[in-house]
């Protein structure tokens, strides 16, 4: 039974292999500097993702200031003051029917509620898409981990007299902390990747902008409009664009790690 | 080391977000949205033209659906549409529409032993063969019209687009021009229900998917099997002659469509006449509102355009694309007089 | 009176005051989290209105019938979501069969039995799966994946099972390289992640006091796993399934490319098909007609239906267990 552990382990790495071999093939071969200097060029000239990396990262950025806060507290509730309380059950219900909602829905949502009243196209709603996309994955994720705190500490904790948002915040959150970093990082990993919300809120930007009330570029879909275009160039940079998400997420992982502690090699 | 790791990101975070602004979106900054086919061309030509006079337009394909919806719903300046609006939903939403710029579909074949462009195809077959009427590379159709090829007796493997696409409102209304059988049970739109094949993503997924079946049939953008190095089919046109696909033979089709009479330009460059004319052409329309709210934004876009049609045409043609017609411009420049007005003014103030 | 008696009422009263000031924070953070979970709430149900609001025309238009046709026409405006309802649950259900033993074996070798320096790059190279932008799996399922299932699976497949009945049909030709089984494989790699992480996150959180008694009594590691760490972690795991299952059912991009995108139910595993999330993705940009639109949203909405029902299910079964184990 436990070679089958080690087999299935085995296919699991062999996919990242394959997958990331094919990125790391295609992708290397465009990787220079002017990828990180240069704008998104016109088809049949050179040039970089500097505006989609910049805009990407900010997006996400906002979107992660946003979301994780609404996640954490909502999960927190969920797992510690109302852990038998009827708006729990309906919440986790309404939160995994969240979760796999298309992302393309949300987009729309957002395109309605942002967009439209606005007028126009805009980096913040590209943000506030992202954020309600973070938010169900955090939710998710802490409310599982303080579950699994057990209640020995909390208990200790409030025998010290110690009030329940400090046992919370010092006892369970500490406990739980590497879980609830994997869901934020579960979270950024999926937004980082996505077309389909950006399109209809963020639209995307040619040139650059650091205007949050304007388009602007995101590197997903800049590599989806690049990849099924039949220009060299442009498919290279989007594999190059690809090679690049994929590094940064891997890089977050290891810094969050790092952050976090230890409790890894457990 | 924790400590630099988190000063670090600090300083990354101050220096990003003073980077940031907040403020409303100035009238120097353009935008559109809509058709994938005609973003390649539009990102170039907006690239030559904000270094040669600093105003940006920033277009992007969001397929041709959503450019008719978002201009409809003023959040772009303009929308751009491979199918046509019809005179009822213009005027309903206060619309004008012109063609921007032009370009050809070609039928794409992987058979073994037949050289690009020796294998000659014409509406009624395609029709058959997408209809599933028509199975095997050796049919009489097919051998009717290649009588100097050795046909091989394989399958046709027929390859369609699986997402909505104006390639394939173009491809399905040349088919039905063509053929009754599939103007009756098929249509055209920018996706229809298929009756045979298989669907792929994109033109370079079609390209791809061709590329990897034996016996395998597709269409794509002219672009795409340049670059990919495809086997295409010549084509028998409405006047009986065999042409190639070349830029040249789609100028044909584009000169020869009669654009004169048509109301709002509402003319579908397939099957068109002419001897050297390609059947199925293509092109692409920009919307945008008669009686703009920004009317600032659109005389700027108006400019753009008027730039593209006389400078742009290098560019274009480098790109695979077929320039408007000088005479088509010249429609198209009376007509932004006539219509897009802003306090009974015309909009449009250059040539 | 003494010093001490003296002091005695101002203790208590700074005392009291302590025990207010932790009442009010406690109600305050309280209030908060309260707040988020309602905010959660409130989303959901602005996404659910804003579905409806879209859907309302094709379903006034279609009726009951727009969940039993097969047919999907843009040219003639007939719309109907059988074939997407059954291809979204036939890739997903295949992706979590393929995905949860794997993601679960992988999960029990990082935490029972990798040698210890192996642990973390392991971890995190399985993490990084997640991290892949599922687009890239769309674009390597395209022109890498299929093109390999199209030219040395398939036909192998094909060849293997053509004399047996029930099979045969199951595995029919042609072989494109595109289609329902595709989807799913990439679907269960893209859940892979998913599923490993959060169960070996779980694991790692059973008491060692647990798993040393266990071994104590002379249970081999694999009983170790089968009877202590799974039951305790039950939960967690449902959890990280669901999060996998979720991301299935709602997975956009990647199957958009692979699925082949065709309204028809066929038998075979290889033929083209088509799921919610695909239709919508492929169809929506382009289509222009308001009751083609309001059609690709009413899918969105049964999608929503179809989550709540497979959540309800799955909810009740596991109600099932813990009452079955009396836990």
């Amino acid at each position: 039974m436990m070679t089958l552990c080690v087999v299935a382990a085995g296919i699991g790495l062999a996919w990242l292999a394959l997958i990331l071999g094919a990125l790391l093939y295609k992708g290397l071969a465009g990787l220079s500097l002017s990828v990180f200097t240069g704008m998104t060029p016109p088809p049949g000239e050179a040039g970089g993702l500097l505006n989609a990396i910049f805009g990407s990262v900010v997006m996400t950025v906002i979107a992660v200031i946003v979301g994780t806060p609404i996640g954490v507290l909502a999960g927190t509730y969920m797992a510690e003051y109302g852990r038998f309380s009827k708006l729990t059950t309906v919440v986790r219900f309404i939160n995994d029917i969240l979760l796999s909602a298309p992302s393309i829905v949300i987009g729309l949502f957002v395109y309605e509620l942002m967009v439209r009243p606005m007028g126009h196209f805009s980096a913040l709603a590209g943000a506030v898409a992202l954020a309600i996309l973070v938010i169900p994955v955090v939710v998710r994720t802490t409310e599982d981990m303080l579950n699994l705190v057990p209640n020995a500490l909390r208990e200790a904790g409030t025998a010290i007299g110690a009030p329940r948002w400090v046992v919370i915040k010092s006892v369970a959150y500490r406990a739980a902390l590497s879980g609830i970093v994997t869901g934020i990082l579960l979270a950024i990993a999926r937004i980082s990747g996505e077309t389909a919300p950006l399109l209809f809120t963020a639209l995307n930007n040619q040139f650059w902008s650091s205007n949050l009330n304007a388009p602007m570029a995101s590197l997903p879909v800049t590599i989806f409009q690049f990849a099924l275009s039949p220009y060299e160039e442009w498919q290279q940079l989007a594999w190059t664009g690809a090679l690049v998400i994929t590094l940064t997420v891997l890089a977050l992982s290891i810094v969050a790690r790092s952050l976090t502690g230890r409790r890894e090699n457990g | 080391m924790r400590h630099f790791i988190r000063s670090a990101v600090v300083a990354i975070a101050m220096a990003t977000a003073s980077t940031l602004t907040v403020s409303a979106a100035m009238a120097a900054d353009l935008s559109g949205a809509g058709s994938t086919f005609i973003y390649p061309v539009f990102a170039k030509w907006a690239d030559t033209y904000k270094k040669d006079t600093g105003v940006g337009l920033n277009y992007q394909s969001i397929g041709s659906g959503g450019g008719i919806k978002q201009v409809i719903a003023k959040t772009v300046t303009f929308g751009a549409t491979d199918k046509p609006m019809s005179d009822a939903d213009l005027e309903k939403n206060g619309l004008v529409q012109f063609p921007m710029v032009m370009g050809g579909i070609v039928p794409i074949v992987n058979l073994t032993g037949i050289k690009p462009g020796e294998l000659v195809l014409d509406g009624k077959t395609i029709a058959g063969i997408y209809m599933g009427t028509i199975t095997s590379w050796d049919d009489a159709a097919i051998k009717a019209l290649n009588p100097g090829l050795t046909l091989p007796s394989t399958a046709i493997a027929v390859v369609h687009r699986s997402d909505g696409s104006g390639t394939t409102f173009n491809f399905t209304d040349y088919l039905s021009k063509l053929s009754p059988d599939w103007k009756d049970k098929v249509g055209s739109d920018t996706a229809v229900e298929w009756p045979v094949g298989v669907g792929a993503k994109g033109s370079e997924g079609v390209a791809n998917t061709v590329k990897q079946t034996d016996g395998g049939i597709g269409y794509v953008e002219y672009a795409y099997a340049t670059q990919n190095k495809l086997s295409y089919s010549k084509m028998l046109n409405a006047a009986g002659k065999v042409v190639a696909p070349s830029l040249e033979s789609f100028d044909a089709a584009a000169s020869n469509a009669d654009f004169q009479d048509a109301k709002n330009f509402n003319v579908i460059i397939t099957n068109e006449p002419g001897d050297t004319t390609w059947p199925i052409a293509a092109s692409t329309w920009v919307l945008i509102h008669k009686a703009p709210e920004d009317a600032a934004a659109t005389g700027e876009a108006l400019k753009f355009f008027a730039w593209a049609y006389k400078d742009g045409k290098e560019t274009a043609k480098k790109l695979d694309y077929v320039s408007i017609p000088d005479n088509v411009v010249d429609l198209i420049k009376t007509s932004w007089k006539a219509d897009i007005q802003a306090d009974g003014k015309p909009v449009y103030t250059g040539k | 009176m003494s010093a001490a008696q003296e002091a005695l009422p101002a203790v208590r009263s700074s005392r009291e005051a302590t025990v207010k000031r932790f009442a009010f924070t406690d109600a305050v953070f309280h209030a908060l989290t309260r707040a988020a979970a309602i905010l959660v709430l409130v989303l959901l149900g602005g996404v659910a209105v804003s579905l409806f609001a879209g859907s309302w025309q094709a379903l006034s238009t279609f009726g009951f019938s727009f969940l039993t046709s097969e047919s999907w026409n843009p040219v003639t405006e007939k719309f109907g979501a059988l074939a997407p309802i059954y291809g979204t649950i036939v890739t997903s259900a295949i992706a979590i069969v393929i995905a949860v033993p794997i993601g679960i074996g992988i999960a029990i070798f990082l935490t029972e039995l990798c040698p210890r320096p192996l642990r973390r790059p392991i971890g995190m190279a399985v993490e990084l799966l997640a991290g892949i932008p599922s687009i890239i799996y769309g674009i390597w399922g395209l022109f890498v994946f299929a093109p390999f299932l199209q030219t040395t699976v398939q036909p192998f497949v094909i060849g293997i099972f053509h004399g047996v009945p029930g099979l045969n049909s199951l595995f029919a030709g042609p072989p494109y390289g595109i289609g329902l089984l595709t989807s799913s494989l990439i679907l269960a790699i893209m859940v892979l992640p998913f599923i490993t992480s959060i169960t070996k996150d779980v694991f790692d959180t059973v008491p060692a006091v647990l798993k040393e008694s266990a071994y104590g009594i002379g249970c081999t590691t694999w009983e170790v796993t089968r009877h202590v760490v799974i039951p305790y972690t039950r939960i967690g795991i449902m959890g990280g399934v669901m999060l996998g299952l979720g991301r299935a059912l709602g997975e956009t991009m990647a199957v958009t490319f692979v699925i082949g995108n065709a309204h028809r139910i066929s038998v075979s595993l290889f033929a083209p098909a088509t799921t919610i999330s695909a239709t919508i993705a492929n169809e929506f940009t382009e289509a222009v007609g308001d009751l083609y639109t309001s059609s690709l949203v009413a899918l969105g909405l049964i999608l929503f239906v179809i989550t709540f029902l497979i959540l309800a299910i799955a909810r009740y079964m596991l109600m099932r267990i813990d009452a079955r184990t009396g836990a």
